[in-house]
């Protein structure tokens, strides 16, 4: 068996006959294909809100003689709500700065930190909602409504799941510490936040912002 | 207790026991028939013992071969379910002529041609596709399973999760009467109360995550994992048409999500985005669910198109002609699939400019597919043709797909799209495609790759035989179709008044009967081939002398698919391995890692299917219940950090040397 080997191996390195296989098991990264794989998921969310923001955009003027943003927005709240979310990127950040060095306790106050960001903002976001539904303004009362209950509550609702993902992942990085898998899923996770900022500050133009002007 | 309304609205929502259809023959038939079915199968895999069996080698498994099999077998049995419902329709629709209303009342004809549709795209053709492209890929690029395996199960029991669904609706409570896309305001909750719509939703969304989890999958699979050598101008036509057609589901699947989630916001909560008052506007559906439903026909038709491609080049001896065209080819359809969406309502009032540019894309689409054909035609050229079955369906693909194509550029044109829009001419068109197209692809994926999954051949004359039947009936069944379409005859009628229209649907459900023929032609090709599968036994594990990696490997594959990566210097790799004198390696194996079976994958579609049925009938404990279960399993799962192990080296070299046995007994 072992000169049969031998002799195959001679053979496949004679010039005319290429390299056909490889000899050695090379190591692969374990889970080496999850950040693009993560990222495509994500581009694929993108296109849900894609969805929601051109429904948004068609809908959006149809207030069926109800309230109009002009009379439901109220700008400063919302600009501390953003505030919140845009600081909890900044904390996920300064976690993933620690993670690379390394530093449990540190990643893990950073990623406190940063839920607390988020959970402020969900808390702002339903006081808003409430208010809202309180005026009359309901997501039945136009197709307005219809489309910004649910554009902006499916962004609440993805912060939601993050904050759920990250409670989650504080309990596994303090029972295994900073392993390679923990380290891999903080980083789909900051990736999810920070889209999720970014589809925010959409949001907050397109909605908040265009809405007060229109 | 039993007697307190409030009580058991509480406890079972709006399920009641009128809720079973007893009151329609012909369902409570169906229901013994598939009833006495299945305790027939439960009963049998009882008696041999085969639950352990099936649960830890198949449900469980996270190995792509087992799941792609998996797939065709759910898209097998599910044609069996859409084509009885298309052969009760030709029947109603041949009968229901001078004052007789046929046998089917309205209320259940609606349901039927609805299901017919849905079952047909979602359950036969999509299961079909993706389970060619999950078996063949990675075997295809040189690759040892796909990037997320796990995933991969959990997908394919999520597709499953849906089809039960479905099922499910025929004998509690009742189908969508809407038509296959649902369109409002015949779908919200004001003209459509019953649960039929909700099954069609819930249905539809859970299939949709393991729809779009599968993309996301193969996509990162092909552009990670491709082996040493292989760029992307050396990658298969196959592959090539998977990555498009993974592209676009990562791209298109989204919509209709969004869609259907706003559909269900209607329904369940009362908001206004597709009602008639209220500024809601049931055209915003329409657009969104055909920038879904244009792609998705593109979806499942591209990976038909690499069947054909991989089989035309192995079964005429030669080189793929233009491969590179055919790979441009394939990404132009991927784009412009995206730009042609609204040639499906030209009736709806966008004006005249809106209605060329789509007019326009859509007739554009035809450049870049004619290519195509010309390509395969081409490889046959001075080829040395052998028509095994692969290669019947492929020109028969060939030969029908044109007609089909020129229909759809008929169609296409929006003046006579006004005189054709939803007539029968239409159905004709898309079943001429999708028929022609798809199910031809399918099968001669099967009967291509049937070899490799099972290590023998299947039947030759019982497999010419369903061809016949099923490319003689598909003519007899929808040419008819075309004529009616001119004369004006609209889709989804169930009585007509004309008797001079009958002939016609005669001549039609006389093609529906020779596609039966075909269909049981092929379930007893499948079980004579087992039979007699010693005689049509394949050792080389290269059957058809092709040209692709995956007849690299013995047949059936072992479960690592390859013991050494393979290093790949040409497009047709596998043919250039033969011709330069590649020698399969006899020793120096290594433990290879690979991925462990869960079943958390099951787990979680079979929570789906209760917290589905229970949305659907409005048990909100159950349904609040199944949620939080799903969530838990979810993040339960999570902590399972002990996901892979590594096959021992003597496993490795057991396998091997029986195959390098197999081979020598050969020669």
């Amino acid at each position: 068996m072992d000169a049969t080997a031998t002799t195959m191996e001679g053979v496949s390195k004679t010039p005319d006959v290429p390299v056909f296989y490889l000899e050695e098991e090379h190591a692969h990264a374990e889970g080496g294909s999850t950040m693009l794989g993560f990222w495509i998921y994500l581009m694929s969310d993108c296109l849900i809100f894609a969805c929601l923001f051109a429904t948004y955009g068609v809908l959006g003027g149809s207030y069926a003689a109800g309230p109009s943003p002009k009379d439901l927005f109220d700008l400063p709240l919302v600009a501390v709500n953003t505030a919140m979310l845009l600081l909890s990127s900044i904390t996920y950040g300064f976690a993933v700065l620690a993670m690379d060095k390394g530093r449990v306790g540190q990643t893990q106050a950073w990623l406190a930190v940063t839920a607390v960001f988020g959970a402020a903002f969900i808390g702002l976001e339903l006081h808003e909602f409430a208010h809202m539904i309180q005026e009359g303004a309901t997501p039945q009362r136009s197709a307005f409504l219809s489309a910004f209950f649910t554009l902006v509550g499916t962004h609440g609702l993805h912060v939601t799941c993050g904050l759920i993902w990250l409670g989650t992942l504080m309990v596994q990085v303090a029972r295994r510490g900073l392993i390679e898998a923990n380290k891999r899923r903080l980083m789909c996770l900051s990736m999810f936040w920070h889209f999720l900022d970014v589809v925010w500050i959409g949001v907050f133009t397109f909605v908040y912002l265009m809405g007060v002007l229109r | 207790m039993f007697n307190n309304p409030d009580l058991l609205k509480a406890i079972f929502g709006r399920l009641t026991l009128e809720s079973l259809p007893f009151h329609e023959p012909i369902l409570v038939v169906t229901f013994l028939a598939v009833a006495l079915g299945g305790a027939a199968v439960v009963g049998a895999i009882t008696y041999y013992r085969l639950w352990s069996y099936l649960w830890r080698e198949w449900f469980t498994s996270v190995d792509h071969k087992r799941i792609g099999v998996m797939y065709i077998v759910l898209g097998l049995v599910m044609l069996l379910r859409g084509f009885s419902d298309a052969l009760m329709m030709r029947l109603q629709q041949a009968v229901a002529f001078n004052g007789s209303e046929g046998y089917l009342p309205a209320h259940h004809y609606d349901q039927i041609f609805t299901a017919h549709g849905v079952i047909m795209i979602f359950f036969v053709a999509m299961p079909l596709v993706t389970g060619l492209m999950n078996y063949v890929v990675p075997l295809q690029i040189g690759a040892r399973d796909v990037a997320f395996p796990f995933l991969n199960n959990f997908s394919f029991w999520m597709t499953a999760a849906g089809a039960v669904l479905v099922m499910m609706s025929l004998f509690v409570g009742e189908f969508a009467r809407t038509g296959w896309l649902a369109y409002p305001p015949l779908s919200n909750i004001g003209y459509s109360p019953d649960v039929g719509v909700d099954y069609y939703i819930w249905s539809l969304q859970i299939a949709g995550i393991g729809t779009l989890l599968s993309g996301v999958n193969l996509v990162a699979t092909i552009v990670k994992m491709r082996a040493p050598g292989m760029t992307m101008m050396k990658m298969p036509v196959f592959t090539w048409t998977a990555l498009c057609t993974n592209v676009l589901i990562v791209a298109a699947f989204p919509v209709l999500t969004a869609v259907l989630a706003m559909l269900s916001l209607d329904r369940y909560v009362g908001t206004d985005f597709f009602t008639n008052d209220f500024g809601g506007s049931p055209m915003m559906y329409v657009n969104l669910i055909w920038i879904w439903g244009h792609p998705e026909v593109y979806i499942l038709v591209l990976p038909a198109f690499g069947v054909f491609s991989e089989v035309t080049s192995t079964f005429s001896g030669k080189r793929l002609f233009g491969y590179t065209s055919m790979v441009y080819a394939t990404v132009v359809i991927t784009i412009l699939s995206y730009l042609v969406w609204l040639h499906h309502f030209f009736t709806m009032g966008s004006g005249a400019s809106v209605n060329s540019f789509f007019g326009i894309t859509t007739m554009i689409i035809s450049i870049p597919t004619g290519a195509k054909l010309f390509n395969w035609l081409f490889t046959m050229y001075h080829g040395r043709i052998r028509y095994e079955l692969p290669m019947m369906w492929t020109v028969a693909f060939m030969l029908t797909f044109v007609l089909g194509g020129m229909t759809g550029v008929l169609l296409a044109v929006p003046p006579a799209d006004f005189v054709l829009h939803n007539s029968l001419f239409l159905i004709a068109h898309f079943h001429n495609v999708i028929i022609g197209g798809v199910v031809f692809g399918a099968f001669a994926g099967i009967a291509y790759w049937f070899p490799k999954v099972t290590g023998f051949k299947l039947d030759p004359f019982w497999g010419k035989l369903s061809f016949w039947f099923w490319v003689s009936g598909f003519y007899f069944a929808f040419m008819p179709l075309y004529v009616l379409g001119f004369m004006g005859v609209t889709r989804r009628l169930r009585v007509f008044h004309d008797p001079s229209l009958q002939i016609w649907f005669v001549i039609a459900g006389f093609g529906a009967f020779l596609i039966l023929l075909g269909i049981l032609a092929f379930l007893v090709q499948i079980v004579v081939s087992i039979r007699n599968r010693e005689a049509l036994r394949d050792v080389t594990g290269d059957p058809w002398n092709a040209r692709t990696l995956e007849w690299s490997t013995s047949s059936p594959p072992p479960p690592y698919n390859f013991a050494f990566t393979p290093v790949i210097h040409d497009n047709d790799a596998w043919w250039d391995m033969k011709k330069r004198g590649y020698e399969r390696p006899l020793g120096g194996f290594n433990p290879i890692h690979m991925p462990k079976n869960t079943a958390a994958g099951i787990i979680l579609a079979g929570i789906s299917v209760v917290f589905g049925f229970a949305m659907i009938w409005y048990i909100w404990w159950l349904a609040a219940l199944s949620f939080v279960a799903l969530i838990a399993t979810t993040i339960g799962h999570t902590f399972n950090y002990n996901r892979d192990f590594y096959i021992p080296v003597d496993e490795v070299v057991h396998c091997e040397r029986a195959r390098t046995q197999l081979l020598s007994g050969q020669a």
